[in-house]
């Protein structure tokens, strides 16, 4: 268990920098998910924290304590990589074992019996304790990487998008038992991935990290409706929120190149915004939807059927966006559709920075 | 593996076109091959098999008489062949185990980020690329006892290397480990670099000391590059001869194949030596049966 604390981080590779002013608080016993793209700097941050890496700046701490010159055995930090880092030629039981065997913190037989038992059974691998690790599937080597990393009982687990080399079905599956495991330990999780359903469905929080930056920290739900700019938007939600470019006149979104308007119901909220500057309108797809009376016309460019729902790519003009409706909705492509959005749901960026008018100030 | 594979002959090729067939191709190049090996090593060993059970004497026109298993009977009561074998035993066991020592630790100390890494490790390469004549005629002068840099650098006065009955045999294969630790950093190299950077991370996560990690993690990975090194020098230390023939004619340094050039090309004992070499073959093939079965067991671990 332990709060971590990263100040004002940088890291560089050579020329390349891969951290930039980076500032992090994880709470004690938080599952928290650092999502962003491939190179944004995930790994790079979860090799800080574990001590494998050094910063080029700033500073980390573990339970308050400035841990620079601690290396990774000190740290008592345990890591889960998406390679499932096994060690060959030994059985499962024996990957168990191997970090409570080093003699110097070596644990009494049955102690180690114990434990090993205990995270065979919560990840339900006890019978493949007496096997050879080259001989088994992936999902069962993943388990066993994370077995390992809980016989221990080490103050943070950090986990390098372990699952993303699993499949879709085994994926779920691991998803879930994670989230249960780290509710059942108690324990600090840092959870590492670019796939924004992990993020949104197993962490307390989440941090968006892009281009070596923070870009925002908050609950998926924060992160989700009240994106911090326009990058978080479409990064997160699959499809992801529809951006349009257009201008507020008397109360009225008016979409700038298009020519439509749609009611704007904020003009309270985004204080901000004022007249006739140059937004960017962000609507979730599901809060976009069919009505035979709606205000804009449009037609079907593309139906994406996923059994529960269909989502929609509507064309108007030259711009297309995304709607989220139910699977019944009967529509063939380039029929014509009339299209409303909620407006409470709408959020609003500014074109320059991209910022949210709700985090502006 | 059980598909073989045939590559037909193209037909528009110059081959095709000289009325060459796939299988002819085939004939031209094994058949001088097999030739080869025909007269020069499979004839000889059946025919010197044959001598192993006369009397023959190649110095002499008397003709071969047929004398059964005496010569192995007379060759494997001799209590001098049996010292031979003993002293070869000492040889093999101090040679292989200083060169992997050696070549393993010098390995370790190079499987990191060095500056000029490459270029030490040419370097280091050389003595394995010398010839063993070269090498033994190098190794008596700087052993000379009274002007050899051996001595001169360790103090030792007049310290005879190779005429000491005692210490003949370790100067030897002190050469031999100069010369063929290299071979053995080079595998061990090989061996250490493809073990993937991850699980030494992995280890150092687990807090696993330096140790811990070395015979638990990169011992068990490099074990069967390293045996596959230990089984060829073994081999060629076993059948050592130009080293010690040049180095030393201490008859405590007599290895076993100084005996039987002795026997044969000095007393002619054509018939006789026929039989030592194949008491030696017989041993030779047995080690190495004993070693690959162990390796087939290392890489099955």
């Amino acid at each position: 268990m332990a709060h971590i604390q990263l100040k004002n981080i940088s890291k560089t590779f050579g020329n390349h920098t891969a951290l930039t002013g980076l500032d992090l608080d994880i709470a004690d016993g938080e599952f928290f998910v650092l999502l962003g793209e491939t190179g944004a700097g995930k790994t790079t941050t979860l090799r800080l924290i574990a001590g494998l890496e050094k910063p080029s700046a700033g500073q980390v701490f573990i339970d308050g304590v400035d841990v620079a010159d601690w290396g990774a055995a000190e740290r008592d930090v345990a890591l889960v990589l998406q390679q499932y880092s096994l060690y060959p030629r030994y059985t499962v039981r024996e990957n168990l074992e191997f970090p409570l065997k080093p003699k110097i913190r070596r644990l009494p037989d049955a102690e180690i019996k114990d434990r090993v038992d205990r995270a065979a059974r919560t990840l339900r691998i006890e019978h493949l304790l007496d096997r050879k690790t080259d001989r088994l599937s992936g999902g069962e080597m993943q388990r066993v990487s994370i077995g390992r990393a809980i016989v221990r009982k080490p103050r943070v687990f950090l986990m390098d998008e372990p699952l993303s080399a699993l499949d879709a079905k085994l994926r779920e599956a691991l998803r879930t038992e994670l989230k249960n495991l780290q509710i059942q330990l108690g324990a600090t999780f840092l959870f590492v991935t670019h796939d924004q359903i992990e993020a949104m469905s197993m962490g307390d929080k989440v941090g968006v990290l892009n281009h070596g930056r923070i870009i925002q920290t908050g609950t998926p739900h924060e992160i989700y409706n009240n994106p911090r700019d326009t990058y978080v938007a479409s990064f997160v939600g699959s499809p992801p929120m529809n951006l349009i470019d257009g201008r507020l006149v008397n109360g009225r979104a008016v979409m700038a190149p298009l020519n439509f308007e749609l009611p704007f119901a904020g003009g309270a909220k985004a204080s901000g915004a004022t007249e006739g500057r140059p937004l960017v309108f962000g609507i979730r797809p599901e809060d976009v939807y069919l009505e035979s009376g709606a205000p804009v016309e449009a037609r079907v460019h593309d139906v994406e059927n996923h059994g529960v729902e269909k989502i929609l790519t509507l064309r108007v003009g030259d711009t297309t966006l995304r709607a989220t409706v139910p699977a019944r909705t009967d529509v063939a492509i380039e029929q014509p559709v009339r299209f409303a959005w909620n407006p409470d749901k709408v959020v609003l960026f500014d074109k320059g920075s991209g910022v949210s008018l709700r985090h502006a100030s | 593996m059980a598909t073989t594979m045939i590559t037909t002959l193209d037909r528009s090729s110059r081959a095709a076109a000289r009325g060459l067939s796939d299988i002819s191709i085939r004939n031209l190049f094994i058949i001088p091959t097999v030739l080869f090996l025909i007269v020069f090593n499979i004839f000889p060993l059946i025919y010197s098999l044959g001598y192993s059970f006369t009397d023959f004497r190649a110095s002499t026109n008397a003709p071969a008489n047929f004398v059964g298993l005496q010569n192995y009977r007379d060759l494997l009561n001799d209590p001098y062949v049996w010292s031979n074998f003993a002293i070869t035993a000492k040889y093999v066991i101090v040679s292989v185990v200083g060169q992997l020592l050696v070549g393993f630790g010098v390995a370790m100390l190079l499987n990191r980020d060095i500056p000029l890494k490459g270029l030490i490790t040419t370097l280091l390469l050389l003595p394995m690329m010398l010839s063993m004549a070269v090498v033994g005629l190098f190794w008596k002068l700087l052993y000379d006892p009274s002007w050899g840099v051996i001595n001169y650098a360790l103090g030792l006065g007049n310290f005879e290397w190779l005429a000491d009955p005692k210490m003949a045999l370790y100067a030897v294969a002190l050469t031999d480990i100069w010369m063929w630790s290299p071979f053995v950093m080079l595998l061990s190299l090989a061996g250490l670099s493809a073990v993937p950077k991850h699980l030494y991370e992995a280890a150092a996560i687990d807090r696993a000391g330096p140790f811990y990690t070395f015979f638990r993690i990169t011992l068990p990975l490099v074990a069967p590059i390293l045996m596959i090194a230990v089984i060829f020098r073994t081999m060629e230390a076993f059948k050592t001869f130009d080293l010690a023939y040049i180095l030393t004619s201490q008859p405590t340094a007599e290895l076993i194949s100084i005996r039987l050039y002795k026997m044969a090309f000095q007393e002619w004992q054509t018939g006789r030596s026929c039989a030592m070499a194949y008491i030696v073959l017989i041993m030779v093939l047995a080690i190495t049966n004993i070693y690959v079965k162990y390796l087939n067991k290392v890489k099955e671990r």
